[in-house]
Order: C-alpha cells, then sequence, then structure tokens
C-alpha cells in the first residue's frame, strides 16, 4: 500500500497544479490542455485504487469525448495563440465564495459520511461487478438517466435541425 | 502482437527491462514491415513498377535510410508556432499508439497486462491520440492545419462510435471484455456443434467486421477517409510544418496504429494467436503465437492498404453521412440482433 500512496500523492499534486493553471492560465486552448492533466490524473487515481473500469471510462469520456468536443468547439470559433487579455472574469467575489461553499458542502458530506468507518478492500470493482450492481440494485436509476440522457439528445437535434 | 519472444515469457512478464524493448519491437517492427511490404511494395505492383529496388536486396534496407534521412533534417518550429504544444503533440499520438501494444495477447502468457477489461481499455486510449492532433493542427499557426486537425478531431469523433459499437457485438458473443477471453471463448466455441476450428467470430459477426475495418480505415486516416490531410486542398493538413524528427513520430504513430488495429481485429474476430489444431493451453503458443497473430495481423493489414490505394477520397459530408446515417444504425441493428441471438440460442 505504501508504494500507491506515494503515488497517490504525486498525483494529486500534479492535478491541483494543473487544476490552478486551468484558471490562470492567458490562453483557452491551453486551459483545455491543462484540464486534460487534471483528468488524466483522475483516471490515475482511480487505477491506483484498481477501479480499472472506472478508470477506463473516466479516459473514454472525459479526455477522448469531452476535452475534444471543448477544444473542437474552441478551434472552429475562435483559437488565438498566445496570450489573450479579456479571458479573466471582472467579478472574481461571487465565484470565490460558490466555489468556497462548494468545497466545504463536499468536505463535510464526505468526512460526515464516512468518519471512521474503513472501507474493505475488496469493494474496488471490475466491470462484471459493476454492471451486476446496475443491472441489479441500480436499474432504476439506470434507466432514468438513460431516459434523461435520450431527451436530451432528442432535444439537442430538434434545436438542430433547419425547419 | 509481440512479433519476437525467443525469450521465457515468466522472466520478461517481471522486468521492466525486458518488457520495454520488446513493447518498442513490437511498435516498431510490424509499423516497418507494412511501410516496405505495403506502402514501398504492394502499392508500387499496383501501379505496374517495381517501386525502391537500389537501397538493399529488393530495396529493403529503404526505410532506414529514409529514418536516417528524417533524423539528420532540421526540426522546424514556425516562427508563431505555440512551442511547447507543438513539440508535445507526436508524443501524444505515439503514447497513445504504445499504449494500445500493451493489452494486445500474442499467446496465452505473452501478454503486457492482461486487464479485464481489455477492449474497453484500447478504445478508451485510442481516442486519446485525437487530442494530439488537435494539438498539432492549432500550435502550427497554420489555417491548413488547423482545418486539418479540425476535419481529424471531427471524422474521429463520428467514427469512434460505430468502432466500439461494433466491438460491442464480440464482446456480447464473447461474453468478456478480455482479450484472453475473447481469443478463448472462439477457440473453444463451436459451429453448430462441431467444434474442428473453434468458431472464429468472422462467421457470425461479420457485420461487426465490415463496420469495424470501416471505421478503422477512418480512424487512422488512409484513404478512402484522409480528409485531414487531404493534399489537393490542405498541403498535408495538421502535418504541414512538422519536419524531421517530429514527422517521423507522426509517421510512424500512423502505421504502428495500422498494425495495431489490424491486430486488434485478429484477436476479436480471427482467434487471435490461436490455430485450430492445438489444445489452447498449450505452452507451444507462448513460442508460435507471436507469429500466427503476426500472420493474421498482416493479412488484415493488407486489406487496409489495399482500400487505401484504390479508392479515390470522399468528400467531407459524405464521410459525415457514412457515419451517423449508415455504420452506426447498423451497428445497433447488429448489437440487437446479437443479443436477441445470445439469449435464444
Amino acid at each position: 500500500m505504501v508504494a500507491q500512496n506515494v503515488f497517490f500523492g504525486i498525483i494529486a499534486f500534479v492535478m491541483i497544479c494543473s487544476a490552478f493553471k486551468v484558471v490562470t492560465t492567458k490562453n483557452v486552448i491551453h486551459a483545455a490542455l491543462w484540464l486534460v492533466v487534471v483528468l488524466a490524473g483522475v483516471a490515475g487515481q482511480f487505477l491506483l485504487l484498481g477501479a480499472e473500469f472506472v478508470g477506463v471510462t473516466q479516459i473514454l469520456v472525459y479526455i477522448g469525448a469531452v476535452v475534444v468536443l471543448l477544444l473542437f468547439g474552441v478551434m472552429l470559433t475562435k483559437a488565438s495563440l498566445g496570450e489573450e487579455a479579456d479571458l479573466n472574469m471582472p467579478n472574481r467575489v461571487l465565484p470565490a465564495v460558490i466555489a468556497a461553499l462548494m468545497f466545504g458542502v463536499m468536505t463535510y458530506a464526505l468526512i460526515d459520511t464516512f468518519r471512521d468507518t474503513e472501507l474493505p478492500r475488496e469493494s474496488v470493482t471490475n466491470a462484471a461487478m459493476v454492471s451486476d450492481s446496475i443491472f441489479a440494485d441500480y436499474i432504476v436509476p439506470f434507466e432514468a438517466v438513460s431516459v434523461l440522457l435520450l431527451a436530451a439528445l432528442i432535444g439537442a437535434v430538434v434545436v438542430a435541425r433547419k425547419e | 502482437m509481440i512479433s519476437v519472444l525467443a525469450l521465457d515469457p515468466a522472466w520478461w512478464q517481471q522486468t521492466f527491462l525486458i518488457k520495454v524493448p520488446i513493447g518498442l519491437l513490437a511498435v516498431l517492427l510490424p509499423a516497418g514491415t507494412i511501410v516496405y511490404l505495403y506502402l514501398f511494395k504492394a502499392i508500387s505492383f499496383m501501379q505496374s513498377r517495381l517501386g525502391p529496388m537500389e537501397a538493399g536486396p529488393y530495396g529493403s534496407m529503404q526505410l532506414l535510410a529514409e529514418v536516417g534521412k528524417w533524423l539528420q533534417k532540421e526540426d522546424i518550429f514556425p516562427t508563431k508556432a505555440d512551442k511547447f504544444v507543438f513539440a508535445a503533440a507526436p508524443f501524444v499520438v505515439l503514447m497513445s499508439t504504445f499504449l494500445l501494444v500493451v493489452i494486445i495477447p500474442a499467446g496465452p502468457d505473452a501478454i503486457f497486462v492482461d486487464l479485464d477489461a481489455g477492449i474497453y481499455f484500447a478504445m478508451a486510449v485510442s481516442s486519446v491520440s485525437v487530442i494530439g492532433i488537435l494539438m498539432a493542427g492549432w500550435s502550427s499557426a497554420n489555417k491548413y492545419s488547423l482545418l486539418g486537425g479540425i476535419r481529424a478531431a471531427g471524422q474521429l469523433i463520428a467514427y469512434e462510435l460505430p468502432l466500439i459499437l461494433a466491438v460491442v457485438g464480440v464482446v456480447i458473443q464473447a461474453g468478456t471484455m478480455n482479450m484472453q477471453g475473447i481469443v478463448l471463448a472462439q477457440a473453444e466455441g463451436e459451429i453448430l456443434g462441431w467444434g474442428g476450428i473453434g468458431n472464429p467470430f468472422i462467421f457470425t459477426q461479420f457485420i461487426g467486421f465490415f463496420i469495424f475495418m470501416v471505421a478503422v480505415q477512418a480512424e487512422l486516416t488512409q484513404a478512402p477517409f484522409d480528409m485531414p490531410v487531404a493534399e489537393s486542398e490542405l498541403v498535408t493538413g495538421y502535418l504541414t510544418e512538422y519536419s524531421g524528427i517530429r514527422f517521423l513520430l507522426f509517421f510512424i504513430g500512423e502505421f504502428a496504429s495500422a498494425a495495431v488495429f489490424s491486430a486488434i481485429a485478429a484477436v476479436l474476430f480471427f482467434g487471435g494467436w490461436y490455430v485450430p489444431g492445438i489444445d489452447p493451453t498449450n505452452d507451444i503458443f507462448n513460442v508460435i503465437g507471436p507469429l500466427i497473430l503476426a500472420g493474421k495481423m498482416m493479412a488484415i493489414a493488407f486489406l487496409i492498404f489495399w482500400f487505401r490505394f484504390t479508392f479515390p477520397r470522399f468528400r467531407e459530408d459524405q464521410l459525415q453521412r457514412l457515419a451517423w446515417k449508415f455504420l452506426i444504425p447498423l451497428s445497433l441493428a447488429n448489437i440487437t440482433l446479437t443479443g436477441l441471438l445470445k439469449v435464444v440460442v
């Protein structure tokens, strides 16, 4: 476990630095690329925990799809090289308060839920266990999410299509 | 896909120092073979010419000469380019190829990492190369490069879906996402009760194989889907500003991914390292498995390059229409049919 703890620390440090770069860099594309580093770090943490399926999904969905679409969108519209002056948000107080609140709520929820409970090391999931729990215990939420996504998909088609 | 396996597998599995050179060889050797046999020779014969003949016997050392030439060339950076992103882009593309190699089984024990969700991992890392291509296109500070990068991204996003959906059919039939499991499912399968040659999924998943190969052709941006580097429209797309070793890296990436995707197709549809007649648990497969897999891989790679050499380039809208309106519905139908048959039979 010691090697895993060391690597957890290293990856977490890289992730935090990259996350800072995402919001401080002066170029939109650079921000998106730093975001790739953060998300790859999340995938790495999942892999360290042995949650291989979740880690791979993280790569496929976030790096392979979300960031690529983000880059694609930015490059189609405006993708200037070098520093951009107008990237900073003029009103910084409100977002900072919201971010601090979010952090507080999530930290409190995590600590309050788990406290001293030590999670069993074998609770880690491979693909078969993930699918078993999705299609047995969580079938209703799963179907609800599917319908929601389908609705979003149809909505996108309606918005995009020409009359 | 480990093409050379004269070593004791139990030893190299534990030794990083052995794994890395074998990994390099597993990427570079098939890529080099494909370039020489298909890109230099097969296309020449199709065009009634001899191809390279001077360097080595039948021009077989031509590739080494080319690599030497590229290594000597100046590594040019455009003045306005984003230096770091420009320099890093080819490595991102190549990294995704190298990560693909680790899950390809070349024998019962001859595999770098036997991941539980192997094929899913392959689909995920293959999607990372898009980021490298977008980085290359954007950082070159060149309109043609940017257009090429955007075209590549649109194409890769569109064809990733049929690629993954085609694999789902195989996964349903095999009942596992593990690459070794898929090989064994084919080796131990039976065709209508006859187990003489196992059950290569090509017989039941031929629709899936068709979709997979079309999608791979597009993912590799080989003609007829080579709009991102369309030389008559975009110079060479996102590669325009690259020279010397960085161009070489993109070049290796292109042909190594062709080799890797052919190997994945061989595992998914043609039984991977297995040949009929020998028990799949026999240790001999650790020795002959890589060769068998390499043979199957080269046969499939020939298909890719045959299409590349004979088909004219599509238009961008035709490309998107083919993916979204034909391949994706077809692959969904294939999944439905496979699922139904899996439950019924």
